[in-house]
């Protein structure tokens, strides 16, 4: 018997009863539609933590000071500034594998320009800061070491408090109030989007270290010159793990510290972070397409109920076909194939639910996705697999059927 | 002989009782007659037919079908002598629900080696030959029962069988119906074809060119008969039968179907007399 008369069999028997056919592919279609839409949804979120690394540079490591993360709040009494601006600079000057070292104080604030004003974070830094995050300025200028040794009152804003205290006019040689503190806008950062917390990257302002320290935090912390954080930047293709080696031997040389002792600060590589932040939504996704595929396992059963109720109902046809000439492999065949054919085409239907789902997802919730053409094949291979798992029970049992005992069934 | 039946027995085991459906049927069938078996209910005739059929295999005895001793082939043996050499005519037509009556003919055709492309002509022709040539695409709720019978008809010729099987084809079909069906079956077999059919009824039976009686398992008469057109008995053929029907049958509660198909003979009784 040929397939392609098996096929139409297939297709008349469950075209007969189209209600419980669509029912029956429910189970299927709403399991492969949940699975790609959810590995569309952990390839996209990996993808976007991939092109952060990229927005972020890949080859920065942070320094933070050992008070930044002990004792709860940054600054807080009883706890001790651990790195310098000295070690900053000693870092890009006698580190071999770094390119650069930028130190930062971070403070937040109102900004205020005439009437408008706008909360925001603002970093006290040096020029080095904008070559670690290889950040452009696109109109003006940046500020020169100078004005860092000059505590001059200058600031570079991003995109976002550009637009909210500016609008359309240009920012450019105006006069921004930081706690009281007048700065001139002299340069505007290129835009640089959300950072992998969702943060808004362009929601910032930027400051010499001196002018941030001296003018804008105040006396406090005027003594030393203590920083909260270090930006590194390591040289290109030099290994990760040997540049923070070597910075750490640095940092521990310059703040004496004895081999028994604890590093006094802390040292985090950005893209293993977004490596872990990457690998857990990864698992997450998993784990939601492994539910999902309980709905396809769930479908798979509904398929062998229906088969089974099929082979049921249609004893006297089973033995009508026996009495003809049907072999058992025939009417094997007739069964597995309509049960195979109920999931692909569940299947099918599935994956375009599924490809459309995962748009409507990336277009509501404005969640990245992206569709995994693996997926895909791998859903329509599943299919087929539980067609013929679920299928196989019931068709075996067509296929056995004694022909005089079928034609006899009431 | 086209069949041959030596010492065929069948017994089914319920438990712990056993039912001895066949004692010994040797029988022989020679190609181009028309045989009709009767009996009362119970008696055999559709173990004895499912058997000829090779729907069944039998406890014990020989069946030769042409030159192929069938008694013992495996159950897809079974399913190609079934394709190949037999046709089935079902009491309730048995055809496939929503489907036309060309696919319904073609169905055996799924099954044999005949390329695909010529299925529909068979179907066609022998549609054509019940004389259907109009009701291709009808489903069978779309046609009257002797229709649909002819369609059945029709189906067990489509692979050119050498032996046509009818278990009580007319028991589901009015009395005119029943005859323009024998009427079909007795031009057949005046073409050729061998046929072997079972029914309750005489003037049934009265279309057949020897009628077989089963009783108890056992093949209690074997007599030729003259076979008549249009169903129309001569008197003296007609009065036995119906004497028998009232006055033997009847008072043993033969059952209710066969009763109420008897009266029109009841009917004509005093006509006869
Ligand atoms: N599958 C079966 N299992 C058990 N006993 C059976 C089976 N089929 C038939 N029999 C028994 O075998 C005997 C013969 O049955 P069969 O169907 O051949 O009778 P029949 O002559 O065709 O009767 P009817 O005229 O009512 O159709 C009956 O006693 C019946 O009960
Ligand atoms: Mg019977």
């Amino acid at each position: 018997m040929r397939l392609t008369a098996i096929l139409r069999i297939a297709l008349h028997a469950l075209r007969i009863n189209k209600m419980r056919s669509a029912l029956t592919m429910l189970g299927i279609v709403i399991g492969v539609a949940a699975v790609i839409i959810m590995i569309a949804i952990g390839n996209g979120a990996s993808a976007k933590v991939e092109d952060q690394v990229r927005s972020l540079g890949s080859n920065i490591i942070l320094i933070l000071s050992g008070s930044a993360l002990s004792g709860g709040a940054k600054g807080g009494s009883g706890s001790q500034p651990t790195i310098f601006e000295e070690d900053a600079t000693a870092l890009s000057k006698e580190a071999s594998l770094i390119q650069a070292a930028a130190p930062t104080l971070r403070g937040s604030g109102q900004v205020i320009f005439g009437n408008a004003n706008w909360s925001t974070t603002f970093y006290g830094t040096t020029p080095d800061y904008l070559e670690v995050r290889e950040w452009n300025v696109i109109e003006g200028r940046a500020f020169e070491a100078f004005e860092v040794q000059g505590a001059a009152k200058v600031a570079l804003i991003g995109q976002t408090v550009a637009k909210n205290l500016f609008g359309d006019t240009s920012p450019l040689d105006q006069i921004i109030r930081i706690r009281k503190t007048p700065l001139t806008v002299i340069g505007v950062l290129d835009r640089k989007g959300q950072s992998m917390m969702g943060q808004d990257q362009d929601d910032i302002v930027l400051m010499p270290i001196s002018t941030a320290r001296n003018r804008v935090l105040g006396a406090t912390q005027a003594r030393s010159k203590s920083v909260g954080s270090i930006m590194v930047k390591v040289r290109p293709n030099e290994d990760m793990a040997a540049a923070e080696a070597e910075l750490r031997t640095l940092l521990r040389q310059r703040h004496r510290l004895q081999p028994e002792q604890d590093d006094d600060f802390f040292v985090r590589n950005l893209s293993e972070i977004l490596e872990a932040q990457e690998a857990a939504s990864k698992v997450m996704a998993m784990l939601l397409a492994a539910v999902a595929s309980v709905s396809l396992l769930v479908g798979g059963i509904g398929i062998m109920n229906i088969m089974l109720v099929s082979v049921t109902e249609r004893t006297r046809e089973i033995g009508l076909r026996m009495a003809v000439g049907a072999k058992r492999q025939d009417i094997l065949a007739q069964f597995l194939i309509e049960a195979v054919t109920l999931s692909l085409i569940g299947g099918l239907i599935g994956i375009l639910l599924g490809i459309g789902g995962a748009f409507l997802v990336g277009a509501l919730a404005e969640w990245p996705t992206r569709l995994s053409s693996m997926a895909i094949v791998l859903a329509i291979g599943f299919s087929a697999t539980v067609g013929v798992f679920f299928g196989f029970y019931p068709a075996k049992k067509a296929s056995q059927l004694l022909p005089i005992e079928a034609l006899r069934y009431e | 002989m086209l069949i041959q039946t030596v010492n065929l027995t069948k017994a089914y085991s319920l438990g712990h009782q056993v039912v001895h459906a066949l004692q010994g049927v040797s029988l022989n069938i020679a190609a181009g007659e028309f045989v009709a078996v009767m009996g009362p209910s119970g008696s055999g005739k559709s173990t004895f037919m499912n058997l000829l059929g090779c729907l069944d295999r039998p406890t014990a005895g020989d069946y030769r079908l042409g030159h192929e001793e069938v008694s013992q082939l495996s159950s897809d043996e079974l399913a190609a002598v079934r394709n190949r050499k037999i046709g089935f005519v079902f009491q309730h037509f048995n055809l496939l629900a929503r489907t036309s009556a060309l696919d319904n003919v073609a169905l055996p055709l799924l099954y044999s080696p005949l390329p695909p492309q010529e299925h529909a002509e068979r179907a066609r022709r022998c549609l054509a030959q019940v004389g259907l040539a109009d009701r291709f695409n009808h489903h069978p709720t779309q046609l009257s029962g002797g229709q649909q019978q002819r369609v059945a008809i029709a189906r067990a010729l489509v692979n050119d069988p050498i032996l046509v099987l009818a278990d009580e084809p007319t028991g589901a079909l009015d009395s005119q119906t029943s005859v323009d069906i024998m009427n079909l079956l007795q031009s057949l077999n005046r073409k050729g074809m061998t046929i072997v059919l079972v029914t309750h009824e005489h003037d049934v039976a009265a279309f057949a060119s020897r009628i077989v009686t089963f009783r108890d398992g056992r093949v209690i008469e074997d007599s030729l008969n003259t076979p008549n057109d249009h169903g129309n008995m001569p008197p003296q053929i007609m009065k036995p039968f119906v004497l028998s029907m009232i006055f033997v049958r009847r008072p043993k509660g033969v059952g209710k179907k066969q009763g109420s198909q008897y009266l029109p003979f009841g009917s004509c009784l005093e006509a006869i007399l």
